[in-house]
């Protein structure tokens, strides 16, 4: 039995190693531009801007819907006021600057009541499930920052 | 600059998206409660807030409610918290404890205990700490019943505060932050403008920066407790001032704090002031 077990730690960690090479950006190692944008994609996988339009819909995950209306998703009831409207965003930023936006907006926006969707220093007090968690992957930010390259 | 800015081009935009443009405030309506006894004038809107005042106008919750649930509030009849305060004074009647007494006993009518409300929490040298109305319900319970404590925030004990609190209702809030609870309203100061949670965001940034605007279906208020116990549509019951504190923190992905607690207590304090000179309105209604 105790050969068994042992025989599959390796390959356990084989595993986490191919994960951690694909090339994902640690939130603690994202680089910022002086003007809060990042520029290097956060997985080398391009968005899928699909699931990115889910993403940003989900409450549980992107929720931004609480915050700004998106004319795109009319279908949904009920959009926020709180941040600007979405519609047209691609227009107004680049890439680079939009990742950094979703990333952690307080590097665009100073004390912004945005939330950092990829960022491990938040608030004080967090909830143990929610600890040294991100609010989205990285894949996540990316999918969404595909999407809103679509609204133009 | 930036947030001067940012507003700025969010009136424009809102502005141009009419259907968003007309529930961008709150209802001009005043409020004037049917009561038992008689109509009951309440203030929800302070035009000239004390000195001090984070708010350049006070409004109470109610002023954003949708006019279902306004109208709800404005008659006691309709009001589904006035089952809890029936509820509370048949309590209030009823001996428990070791020394067999009823509150009515030693206190006489409930309303023997107006004006109350409006001055608390408040310090209190006998005691020597800071005093909501739970805490006194419950040392009077220990004290001078031989009763046991109620637990804080639960449904008898949450009942009888309302009860209580609606005794001073019209009046206008008025707690002291100076002298021996002074610490304590520092203390709530700091817990309302600190970012927690995995969404990163103070009090402030909901109730103080965004009041008036809509996040997602909810209508923003000031985050007052001037209408506490509040009776929420959501739950269909009387919920304290501590639990509806504890949700917002939920919301955040923040560990509240306990209810019942040194620091919402000391928050308690702190928003309570932040309402000073709008009327005790309990028990409101709320979605
Ligand atoms: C709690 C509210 C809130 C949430 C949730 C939120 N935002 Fe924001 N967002 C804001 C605010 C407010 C601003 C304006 C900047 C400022 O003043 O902080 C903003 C600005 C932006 C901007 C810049 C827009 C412009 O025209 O300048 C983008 C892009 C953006 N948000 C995208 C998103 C996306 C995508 C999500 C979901 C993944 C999201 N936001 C979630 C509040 C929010
Ligand atoms: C045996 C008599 C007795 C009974 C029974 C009793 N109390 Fe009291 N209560 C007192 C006394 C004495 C005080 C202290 C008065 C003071 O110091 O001003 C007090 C104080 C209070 C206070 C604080 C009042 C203030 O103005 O500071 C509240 C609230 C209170 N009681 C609620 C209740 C409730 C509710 C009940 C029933 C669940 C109850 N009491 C039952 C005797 C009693
Ligand atoms: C993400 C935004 C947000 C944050 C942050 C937030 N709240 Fe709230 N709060 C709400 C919403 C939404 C409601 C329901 C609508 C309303 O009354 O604003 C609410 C309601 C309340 C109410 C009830 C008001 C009434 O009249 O019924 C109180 C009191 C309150 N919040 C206090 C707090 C306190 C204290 C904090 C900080 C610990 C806090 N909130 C943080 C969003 C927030």
């Amino acid at each position: 039995m105790k050969p068994y077990k042992l025989a599959l730690i390796p390959a356990a960690f084989m595993v986490m190693a191919t994960m951690a090479s694909a090339g994902v950006v640690a939130p603690n190692d994202v680089v910022f531009e002086s003007d809060g944008a990042v520029s290097q994609s956060l997985t080398g996988v391009p968005g899928d801007p699909a699931n990115g339009r889910k993403v940003f819909a989900h409450r549980k995950k992107g929720n931004c819907l609480a915050c700004h209306k998106n004319s795109d998703l009319s279908e949904q009831q009920f959009h926020g006021e709180i941040g600007p409207e979405l519609d047209g965003v691609a227009e107004r930023y680049d890439e680079a600057h939009l990742r950094g936006i979703l990333v952690n907006s307080k590097k665009t926006f100073e004390g912004s009541i945005m939330p950092s969707f990829y960022r491990l220093e938040n608030g004080a007090r967090t909830m143990k499930k929610f600890q040294g968690k991100t609010i989205l992957t990285a894949q996540e930010v990316e999918d969404v920052l595909a999407y809103l390259m679509t609204l133009k | 600059m930036k947030r001067i800015m940012t507003s700025a081009m969010i009136g424009g935009l809102v502005a141009a998206s009419l259907g968003f443009a007309a529930q961008a405030e709150g209802t001009k309506d005043s409020l004037v409660i049917n009561g038992e006894d008689g109509p009951v004038k309440i203030i929800t809107h302070v035009k000239n807030p004390p000195a001090g005042s984070p708010l350049p106008e006070l409004f109470s919750g109610w002023v954003f409610r949708s006019k279902e649930t306004r109208a709800l509030e404005a008659d006691d009849f309709d009001n589904p918290g006035m089952i809890f305060v029936e509820q509370a004074w048949e309590t209030w009647n009823t001996p428990d404890g070791k020394a067999g007494k009823s509150c009515a006993d030693c206190h006489g009518e409930p309303s023997s205990m107006k004006g109350l409300r409006a001055v608390l929490p408040r310090w209190d040298d006998k005691q020597g700490k800071l005093m909501t109305l739970e805490d006194y319900i419950n040392w009077s319970r220990v004290e001078h019943m031989g009763a046991k404590p109620w637990k804080y925030g639960g449904g008898q004990l949450t009942s009888m505060v309302a009860l209580i609190s609606l005794q001073s209702r019209g009046m206008p809030v008025n707690v002291k932050t100076d002298g021996p609870a002074k610490k304590m309203w520092e203390l709530g100061k700091k817990i309302y403008y600190t970012r927690v949670g995995q969404l990163d965001m103070a009090c402030s940034n909901c109730h103080e920066d965004n009041y008036g605007k809509y996040i997602r279906a909810d209508h923003l208020s000031q985050g007052q407790i001037n209408g506490f116990p509040a009776y929420r549509l959501k739950n269909a019951k009387l919920n304290s001032v501590h639990a509806r504190f504890k949700g917002c923190m939920k919301n955040i992905r923040a560990k509240p704090y306990k209810v019942g607690s040194d620091e919402f207590r000391a928050l308690e304090l702190y928003v309570a002031s932040r309402g000073n000179g709008l009327s005790v309105e309990a028990p409101s209604v709320r979605n």
